[in-house]
């Protein structure tokens, strides 16, 4: 404990040098950051490896029960990734800054405490704890979305999450509360058996998902999540989108290990959320222009497919099958880690691109794969791991969710396996079609503006941490065997009698056609090479020209034109807004198109809802008169009121 | 019996903070009431307690000379010696404390209050103080006699607290005293400030600020 406490500690305090001017460029909190996660992950994969669960209590019963922390298994598993993560984005932060309008110090400051938040949370065993920590992130992260707090809609998107933020704790301050009147005390602990069946049970099992799905950002609860990852600084997106959000997925894992006999529906609903959020993230995110907001989306996408395990395991264990159990929640928190590791990585990268080129729209990008020959790297490894390709880590978690609803198929009670089946497929397959976009429009062909075309390579520190990130997802995906023990762990907490996954997934033959892939892969490139070596290519040329002289950049295909197929054929869920004129006649005028696709929730619903409904509490203007007696008047009147109706 | 008269000249000590229009005589009431609250617990042979002595001895400090020092010190700065043209004029001031003292004789009667606490003319006056400083808050329209509002306010739930006075943590107390301390402090530099800001201590021009 004394490990994991240093840890926090340091995090916490990485930013107090830079106060005092001695760190200026965060090299000293990058390195306090860099122990922090040493001292954290030690401690952590101690626990994995079958250490005993180490905790923190209090010997009083000061605050209604005793333990405080625990760091067990399923603390450990969630602590990697938070640790790795902000390690690498401190380091990334230090060279992030080109320009003096940020605040670093105070960004720097908050990163660490925002870490501490994180680390805290993962192990809290008692509720108080659990809030305090999940408030002390909330608030650290609006801090960090804010930092460029000069952009009107960075304003707009913190005050956004700060309000969907509190609306989520407001649920869960519900949920604990009811909670901690049923059982008398405040710890995190098993339910007796039966109560989940119970109408109680019910309204807590809605109150958490609603509460956890809000920070998640399951899809109609989702409406913080693109805009706040847009706005934040990259390191951060990266922390947010990498861990922050999964802190949603560690109350539900939490709720699944304190309930012994969920309802069946408790699975099929998640299941539901879970392909709602997968389908409509994807498509959502084919059909954005922003690199970051489409990165976000694809956020909601992989919290869906997580969703998808976590339901495919609560199936399991309302129906009794222990290897469903297993695989789905060995699938969905090794998504969980994969997804930190590969959208921390692409948002590393999309940050090293908004860094180089001063944009994140995409139509501006272009051809950036000639002069950012790491960074493109970097994003296509991302790329290809969110997409679910082998031999990298997302292949290996979606792979388990596969295994699960195949073996879901043959349940009598609950026939939507084949849902799931067909869920993932369409995910994955988007996915792919999303990330060709992205990747296509922004690395290869042809610059579209001067910016793209004056880009240069990050420095070290920006790309060194992606290159650590990039490792870890090949390292999952090529020797998933590695974590299988560690895994086992965690997952035999969910649910009591669970089989190890070594003997459920075939892991060997996996480990060897990976490393087949590799060498193919390795084999062509060298092919490749070694075709063109004889000639000399000039560095400038287009990448394929149609067959004209002189092509455009303009004449290249553009994000929204790569995407048309698709977003227009699914006009009926993403209902596409595009402005175009009509081009008439041999000698058209110059025309302009443009299109976006707004967010169903947010754009479509809440904002008109909240705009009629300040209109009609206008009328409530009358009672503010700005006058202080008056308002003590009301204090007064309100008192007397309340002292004559306790009389009478 | 001595309790009874303290706590009788402390109800008629609000009928004539309501009355008076000079800022001066307000804040003496106020600092004459202050005093006299911090003999009741004495007069009511709590003496016994230390804590209950300490605490009595640091409310007459406070009311009786930081606080006038403080407001003191706001009145020959800001000029303010009169309350002129106030919202509640002051004969109807004086019916209306009038009435709440009535109301406070009846309601105290009916109140549901901790079985076994002995029924005496604690509860009306407490009731009727809280009414008084209200009723000064809301009435006024110069920040000064508004805070001298807000020390008879404090009094009457410094009487209250009274009934509980041998229950009740000497944390909870030393904490009311800060409350009233820092609100003071507060409430001068707002004076100070309205007073630079529109050359008055007339509370009526924040209207000005409001959106």
């Amino acid at each position: 404990m004394i490990l994991f406490l240093l840890a926090v500690g340091l995090a916490a305090l990485s930013g107090v040098p830079g106060l005092f001017g001695r760190d200026r460029e965060g090299r000293t909190a990058a390195m306090l950051m860099t122990a922090s996660a040493v001292l954290g992950t030690w401690a952590g994969v101690r626990v994995l490896l079958g250490a005993p669960a180490p905790a923190l209590r209090l010997p009083t019963l000061a605050l209604g029960s005793q333990g405080l922390l625990v760091l067990d298994p399923i603390a450990a598993w969630f602590l990697l990734p938070v640790l790795l993560l902000s390690a690498c984005g401190a380091w990334y932060g230090v060279a992030y800054w080109h320009s003096p309008q940020g605040s670093p110090r105070w960004v720097r400051l908050v990163f660490g405490l925002l870490t501490a938040a994180l680390a805290v949370l993962v192990c809290a065993a008692h509720m108080w704890v659990f809030l305090l920590a999940w408030e002390g992130m909330a608030i650290a992260a609006f801090l960090l979305v804010i930092t460029e707090d000069r952009l009107p809609e960075t304003r707009r998107a913190a005050w956004i999450y700060l309000v969907s933020t509190h609306t989520g704790t407001l649920f869960l301050f519900g949920a604990f509360g009811l909670l901690a009147g049923l059982t008398g005390h405040w710890d995190l602990a098993a339910w007796p058996r039966g109560f989940a069946a119970t109408s109680q049970g019910t309204l807590l099992f809605l109150l958490f998902l609603a509460g956890f799905g809000m920070k998640a950002g399951a899809m109609p609860l989702h409406i913080w999540l693109p805009p706040a990852h847009a706005a934040a600084p990259s390191h951060v997106s990266s922390l947010m989108s990498g861990v922050l959000i999964k802190m949603g997925i560690l109350g539900l894992v939490r709720l699944v290990a304190w309930v012994p006999d969920p309802p069946l529906w408790w699975g099929g609903l998640v299941v539901g959320l879970g392909t709602l959020s997968g389908i409509l993230g994807v498509a959502f995110a084919l059909g954005q222009h922003d690199l970051k907001r489409l990165l976000a989306y694809h956020s909601i996408e992989n919290i869906g497919i997580i969703l998808l395990g976590l339901g495919l395991g609560l199936v399991g264990k309302s129906t009794g099958h222990p290897a469903l159990q297993a695989l789905g929640f060995a699938g969905a928190l090794l998504h969980v880690v994969n997804h930190s590791l590969f959208k921390g990585l692409l948002f590393l990268a999309a940050g090293s691109v908004g860094h180089a080129t001063g944009t994140r729209d995409l139509e501006q990008l272009g051809g950036l794969g000639r002069n950012m020959p790491w960074t493109s790297a970097a994003f296509l490894g991302g790329s290809w791991a969110i997409c679910g390709l082998p031999p990298l880590n997302g292949f290996i978690s979606e792979w388990f969710i596969y295994l699960g609803s195949f073996r879901a198929l043959g349940l009598p009670r609950w026939p939507w396996s084949v849902g799931i089946l067909a869920a993932l497929a369409l995910i994955g397959a988007l996915a792919l079609a999303c990330f060709a976009k992205a990747f296509g429009t922004v690395f290869l062909g042809t610059p579209r503006s001067a910016a793209a075309a004056e880009a240069h390579e990050s420095p070290r520190a920006m790309l060194i941490p992606m290159a650590v990130l990039a490792g870890a997802c090949g390292v999952i995906g090529v020797f998933p065997a590695l974590i299988v023990p560690g895994l086992d762990r965690v997952v035999a907490t969910l649910g009591p009698g669970l089989p190890g996954l070594a003997g459920l997934t075939r892991l060997p033959l996996l480990t060897g056609l990976a490393l087949a892939l590799v060498l193919v892969g390795l084999l062509l490139v060298r092919w490749l090479r070694g075709g063109r070596s004889t000639e000399t290519v000039p560095a400038d040329l287009p990448t394929w020209d149609c067959g004209y002289s002189q092509s455009v950049p303009r004449a290249q295909y553009s994000a929204s034109s790569f995407a048309d197929g698709l977003v227009s054929g699914a006009r009926w869920v993403l209902f596409p807004k595009v402005h175009a004129a009509k081009v008439q006649g041999l000698f058209p005028r110059s025309a302009r198109f443009s299109s976006h696709v707004p967010d169903p929730v947010l754009d479509r619903t809440l904002d008109p809802l909240f705009r009629l409904s300040v209109r009609g509490l206008s009328y409530l203007h009358a009672i503010q008169t700005g006058q202080l007696p008056v308002y003590l008047l009301y204090v007064l009147l309100t008192l007397l009121f309340l002292l004559i109706w306790m009389v009478v | 019996m001595f309790t009874d008269f303290l706590i009788a000249l402390t109800m008629l000590t609000n009928f004539t903070l309501v009355a008076t229009s000079r800022v001066n005589k307000a804040i003496q009431l106020a600092v004459f009431q202050g005093i006299l609250l911090g003999l009741i617990p004495i007069a009511m042979g709590l003496g016994k307690h230390l804590h209950i002595l300490l605490v009595a001895a640091a409310a007459i400090a406070v009311k009786g000379w930081l606080i006038p020092f403080l407001l003191r010190r706001a009145v020959t700065q800001a000029h303010i010696y009169r309350e002129v043209d106030p919202y509640v004029g002051y004969t109807v001031s004086l019916l209306l404390c009038a009435a709440g003292t009535g109301l406070s004789l009846m309601l105290a009667h009916s109140l549901p209050l901790k079985p076994g606490s002995t029924p005496t003319f604690l509860v009306p006056a407490a009731l009727a103080t809280l009414f008084t400083g209200f009723l000064l808050l809301v009435s006024r329209r110069k920040a000064l006699t508004q805070v001298v509002g807000y020390l008879v306010l404090e009094n009457g739930i410094y009487l209250f607290g009274l009934l509980l006075v041998e229950d009740m943590p000497v944390l909870v107390e030393t904490g009311i005293l800060l409350d009233l301390f820092v609100g003071v402090f507060v409430m001068g530099i707002v004076i100070n400030h309205i007073h630079v800001a529109f050359d008055s201590t007339d509370t009526s021009y924040l209207a000005e600020l409001k959106d």
